[in-house]
């Protein structure tokens, strides 16, 4: 088989594919930011003394760790305004669903890393008399934030691949606009490998600077 | 007579069904050195962790010059004590404490261990504590290491840094859990030297401990822990050379079998 592979039509909507790019990395951003910082939040809850956040934590976590994002936005999106009166954007629905997701996931994550803190290092920092707030944020969390820090690179990757799921509300990203201009075009071969191209280069760096953090985190060691 | 500065009132605790101690009364003077030993079990660390509360007492209380820790509520027919997250910051910057393990924080340097609760505790600036955190490590032979990671340091340098850590909080009381069990046999002597160092100093001091003949050359007083309470008391003489009751001159035979 023969094929022709011709870009010139990609070349000739690059503005599109551009704009789905920008789309692409401002719902990942919004998403990172949001999914990561309560995922610690939900984490600290669940490990706390009073039964109800504890309950509340579990609650959510088995919740959005067991349903699938794509039901989730779909949920928020066409659901959630006919339970209340609001008016839910494609961005807003999405940034719902795959933050809420990621925090569910991260949670465990975070727990898992204070979880492996020695005990000893607990000790050691109220002996010398800080309170448990202080403990958590100057010995306990940088020491298991960077156990966990592969994990948390795996998290914000696929988060990264999960703003895919937001083409289900029509908000405007790379597979969203990939999906027009091929449609328009009629050449999905070129368009689908371009956008596949697109993921690997945003995302490579990405990844490249996350080792290079944790090479610094890492002098320390012996 | 002035009060002392650590009383030890009918202090118990068990855990589930198993009593480890109960009725510990105890006086601790200042320049007390109280040298605690027993067998395993017997609970040496669990009374000293009771001291500065990592442990939760089930009975009794500590009274720290002359004020109770703690706040005693009557729940039913039995009284318990609550501790405010308060009142164990400040009872902590009073009695220090010297871990089997270290304990340092391994992503923190030397300095920045001693610095940690001059810092977030104390409230001190960074430039007046890392001035008296190298004033500690001074102490303790280490200023040369301020800038190592934790990682890089030998086991009795690692415990002279704890020790450091504990010093810069100017305790009144300083607590050592075993602080040379966890190291190799060639360094157990620069730790201890730095003890000595310390109790020469007239410091008020705690320590539990396996090393008898430095507990006999260290201590003003001795403690033998045994059958669930203080079996045996008195001056290292008393208890570590003629040792009254029967448990405590077996634990002290068994101690001398290969000494030479």
């Amino acid at each position: 088989m023969t094929y022709r592979w011709d870009f010139a039509p990609i070349l000739d909507n690059w503005q599109a594919l551009a704009f789905g790019a920008i789309g692409t990395v401002r719902l990942f951003l919004v998403c990172l930011v949001l999914g990561l910082s309560l995922g610690l939040l939900v984490a600290l809850m669940r490990r706390s003394r009073h039964g109800v956040l504890r309950w509340l934590a579990i609650g959510f976590i088995e919740l959005f760790r067991n349903t699938p994002v794509l039901v989730q936005i779909l949920w928020f999106y066409f659901a959630l305004p006919m339970l209340a009166p609001v008016e839910i954007s494609p961005f807003g629905a999405a940034i719902l669903g795959i933050s809420l997701n990621s925090a569910a996931y991260s949670a465990e994550i975070y727990r898992a890393g204070i979880q492996s803190i020695e005990p000893g290092q607990w000790e050691a920092a109220r002996a010398i008399g800080m309170t448990g707030l202080q403990v958590l944020r100057r010995i306990v969390l940088p020491q298991a934030l960077r156990r966990v820090l592969p994990a948390l690179t795996n998290r914000g990757i696929e988060i990264f691949k999960m703003t895919t799921l937001a083409s289900v509300v029509a908000y405007v990203e790379l597979l969203q606009q990939g999906k027009l201009v091929a449609s328009l075009n009629f050449n999905p071969l070129e368009v689908y490998t371009v956008i596949g191209a697109l993921f690997f280069l945003l995302l490579y760096p990405l990844v490249r600077a996350t080792y290079a953090l944790e090479r610094r985190l890492a002098r320390s060691d012996a | 007579m002035t009060a002392p500065l650590l009383r030890i009132e009918g202090l118990g605790k068990s855990f589930g069904d198993r009593a480890v101690f109960s009725g510990v009364d105890l006086e601790v003077a200042r320049g007390d050195r109280i040298a605690i030993i027993g067998a395993s079990g017997s609970g040496k660390s669990t009374l000293l962790r009771c001291i500065n509360v990592l442990e939760r007492a089930d009975q009794g209380r500590v009274v720290l010059g002359g004020e109770p820790v703690g706040e005693e509520v009557r729940r039913g027919d039995r009284t318990e004590t609550r501790y405010s997250e308060a009142a164990l910051v400040r009872l902590r910057q009073r009695v220090g404490m010297v871990f089997q393990q270290f304990n340092l924080f391994p992503h923190m340097t030397v300095l920045g261990n001693v610095m940690e609760g001059l810092v977030t505790v104390k409230r001190m600036g960074r430039d007046a504590a890392a001035r008296q955190a190298l004033a500690e490590l001074a102490r303790v032979g280490l200023a040369d290491k301020a800038e190592a990671y934790p990682a890089h340091l030998s086991g009795g340098q690692k415990q002279r840094v704890a020790i450091a850590r504990a010093l810069a909080m100017e305790p009144e009381v300083l607590l050592f859990d075993e602080p040379t069990s966890a190291l190799d046999p060639a360094l157990v002597g620069e730790v201890l030297d730095t003890i000595q160092a310390l109790a020469g100093e007239g410091r008020t001091m705690l320590l539990v401990t396996h090393e008898i003949g430095f507990a006999y050359h260290m201590a003003t007083r001795v403690l033998f822990l045994a059958e669930g309470g203080i079996y045996e008391q008195g001056t290292p003489d008393e208890v570590l050379k003629n040792p009254r009751r029967p448990l405590t001159q077996a634990f002290i035979a068994g101690h001398r079998r290969f000494s030479f």
